[in-house]
């Protein structure tokens, strides 16, 4: 057995399929440059990004997945997970050794960790598109910020650019430290270099606009007002509205009032 | 001025919030005008309330004044209570400002009646245009029809609100004649029925000419309360199953009845409201719609009632043990979804899987199937050999021992006694 390590890029996780199939070594254990601690009785190889062999298997992928696998694929790989990358890795070996019909055979480890993690990074989309609040900056900007567990901000910018196609707005993951911003007329990625404090509060407070005091409030009472009082139920609530997100919810910001 | 804003939203918030409904699936509006908003298949929930129940929309009565006095309703004129209405204005102002900011995914409003069904139609329509064609809003809007209103005014608010819906208020004729004198379920079936055939007839034209507009795109719902009335849940259940099928309804919402009346019509303020009864009614509607039941299998007259204690496919598979055991490697579809612990997604991917080779206990875990719950009513490719033969009621205790349902912890087991 071998080690792979490559630089947790998409590139670099399909360069070290290609490598792969070039090579043929037997098994081998896929680990990113970031965790990695060397083995004294595995050799490792490290893989080297290369932009025409990662097309090739890209290229090979679309082929022969199909439009939701293909999907699930590309979210498996936001979730960061180190698990998530080996299950890439192994199916995609799987894939291309065994043909297009293994991506419904969820009888296979990979199959099913694909499927799986997939789900998890699709279940923080959706939240994040729900969660998101924006608040209105003095230069009439609409912005959030996030600290999501997977990189969700490639798959919401399309849901936000054709629903707030009239507004300008930032969505900033402080946690990967960039974000994107929509110019009414496309996203792009941006880098915004906070200070400490404004880290800490998401984005100063002094810049928000006038009116966002009163929306805001306005939003509290409606959230209080539609609560039942005989149907309370607290656990109910917490696995719908994790505790994690609370920090980013206008709605449960009750103390700094 | 926003202090009485705030003053109105709190009391009309707090009066609609008795409406279940607060979804907003099934829209399908794009933001081709470069406007605001757009609506999804699937619908958003942008936040839950503290029991647990979704907030998608901004959900308002225009009014909370009502010529109308229907026990169950707080709005009911003999009620004591602050009355308020919005302006045109303010509807609008706050939907704009509350989808700006990622709140909601659009209004759903419903109101009291002023003066009269038309007048008050009316103005429910001018919000809807406003929003449509001066904000251009793209966002879901729900609207309540008014009983009543002139078939004019539905069918102008049916070109511009994605989901229009009516409240059954009570699941049959009887019960509404007891709670609600004024009212009849002929002057909400008469509405449903208009609204289902514009729907249809909308979409006929559309197939010839491309640029008829969408008529109520997602399709018409209502509401019932539960436990107010007597009624059983069979016959709960075959009024939904009945409105399904003459209105083409998209949904059926059953609101466990929460007592806000002395009213001695009415259970007791304080009572608990039904929230398992409500959860297994939710249970039968799903079996319904997804799985394949018809209402009479789950429901009738020999069983008139749902179990509490256990769901109704459970309760469905322990009455008709002679269906199983079922061979997951070889059974349809649509024999695998009536198993119970197995739901529409296993079942699916059980379907795709097993074409690679027979698929084992460790795998069917794997894939999600409850399985200390399946178990009893499969067969896989290495299912222990079983001698003996259960009851029903062996199943049942087995299934109760392990389970994790916070509505099974009552001990019904016996005590030991010294």
């Amino acid at each position: 057995m071998q080690n792979y390590i490559f630089d947790g890029s998409f590139e670099g996780l399909l360069s070290a399929v290609f490598n792969w199939f070039e090579r043929k070594p037997g098994q081998v254990k896929l680990q990113t440059e970031a965790t990695f601690q060397p083995d004294a009785f595995m050799s490792c190889l490290h893989i080297v990004n290369e932009r025409e062999k990662a097309d090739r298997v890209w290229k090979g992928l679309q082929s022969n997945l199909s439009k939701a696998a293909l999907r699930k694929f590309y979210c498996t790989y936001l979730s960061e997970l180190e698990e998530g990358y080996t299950a890439l890795f192994e199916f995609a070996c799987y894939l291309f050794t065994e043909g297009p019909a293994i991506e419904k055979n969820y009888g296979n480890p990979y199959v099913l960790a694909l499927s799986k993690i997939a789900k998890k990074v699709e279940r923080e989309k959706h939240r994040m598109e729900a969660f998101i609040r924006f608040q209105q900056n003095a230069d009439g900007i609409f912005y959030c910020g996030i600290d999501p567990d997977f990189n969700v901000l490639p798959l919401i910018a399309t849901h936000f650019k054709n629903r707030y196609a009239d507004q300008q707005w930032i969505i900033y993951d402080l946690k990967r430290n960039y974000g994107l911003f929509y110019d009414l007329s496309k996203v792009e990625e941006i880098k915004i270099d906070f200070n400490q404090r404004q880290k800490t509060t998401g984005i100063a407070n002094a810049i928000v606009s006038e009116k966002e005091g009163l929306y805001a409030l306005l939003w509290k009472d409606y959230f209080k007002s539609t609560n039942i009082q005989a149907r309370k139920n607290t656990k109910l609530h917490v696995q719908h509205v994790p505790k994690r997100y609370w920090k980013y919810l206008t709605e449960k910001q009750f103390e700094q009032d | 001025m926003s202090e009485r804003l705030r003053e109105k939203l709190n009391i009309l918030a707090d009066a609609a919030k008795y409406d279940v409904s607060c979804s907003s699936s099934g829209g399908n509006r794009k933001n081709d005008n470069k406007g605001l908003g757009n609506s999804h298949a699937s619908g958003i929930c942008h936040t839950y309330t503290e029991d647990g129940r979704c907030v998608s929309l901004l959900k308002i009565l225009l009014t909370n004044h009502c010529i109308f006095d229907c026990a169950y309703c707080v709005s009911r004129k003999s009620n004591d209570i602050t009355r308020a209405a919005f302006t045109v204005e303010e509807v609008v102002e706050l939907t704009m400002n509350f989808y700006r900011r990622n709140y909601i995914e659009g209004l759903f409003l419903s109101s009291g009646i002023f003066k009269n069904a038309d007048f008050t139609m009316e103005r429910l329509l001018r919000i809807v245009k406003k929003l449509r064609l001066e904000e251009r809003f793209n966002g879901y809007i729900h609207l309540k029809t008014i009983p009543g209103a002139s078939e004019e005014l539905i069918r102008e608010a049916g070109m511009y609100a994605d989901r229009m819906s009516i409240n059954l208020e009570m699941p049959t004729e009887s019960g509404l004649k007891l709670l609600a004198p004024e009212k009849t379920h002929q002057q909400v079936t008469q509405p449903l029925g208009f609204i289902k055939n514009q729907i249809v007839q909308f979409k006929e034209e559309r197939k010839l000419i491309k640029s008829t507009p969408k008529f109520v795109s997602a399709g018409q719902s209502t509401q019932m309360v539960i436990g107010a009335t007597p009624e059983t849940d069979q016959e709960i259940m075959q009024t939904a199953a009945l409105f399904y099928k003459d209105f083409s309804l998209k949904r059926v919402y059953y609101s466990g009845y929460i007592p806000i009346s002395y009213d001695n019509r009415l259970p007791m303020i304080g009572s608990q409201p039904p929230l398992i009864r409500e959860n297994r009614l939710y249970q039968t509607d799903w079996l319904m719609r997804f799985y394949g039941f018809h209402v009479n299998e789950l429901l009738n007259d020999a069983n008139p009632h749902l179990d509490i204690d256990i769901d109704p496919k459970l309760s469905w598979a322990l009455r008709n043990l002679q269906h199983f055991p079922v061979d997951i490697n070889v059974a349809a579809y649509k024999v695998i979804l009536r198993i119970p612990g197995i739901g529409v997604t296993s079942a699916k991917k059980i379907v795709q899987a097993r074409k690679f080779g027979k698929l084992r206990i460790d795998q069917l875990k794997k894939i999600g199937v409850a399985y200390n719950r399946a178990k009893h009513f499969i067969k896989c490719a290495d299912s222990p050999y079983q001698l003996k033969d259960y009851q029903g009621s062996q199943i049942k205790a087995f299934i109760q021992a392990e389970s994790q349902s916070k509505y099974l912890k009552y001990d019904t087991s016996q005590l030991i006694l010294f």
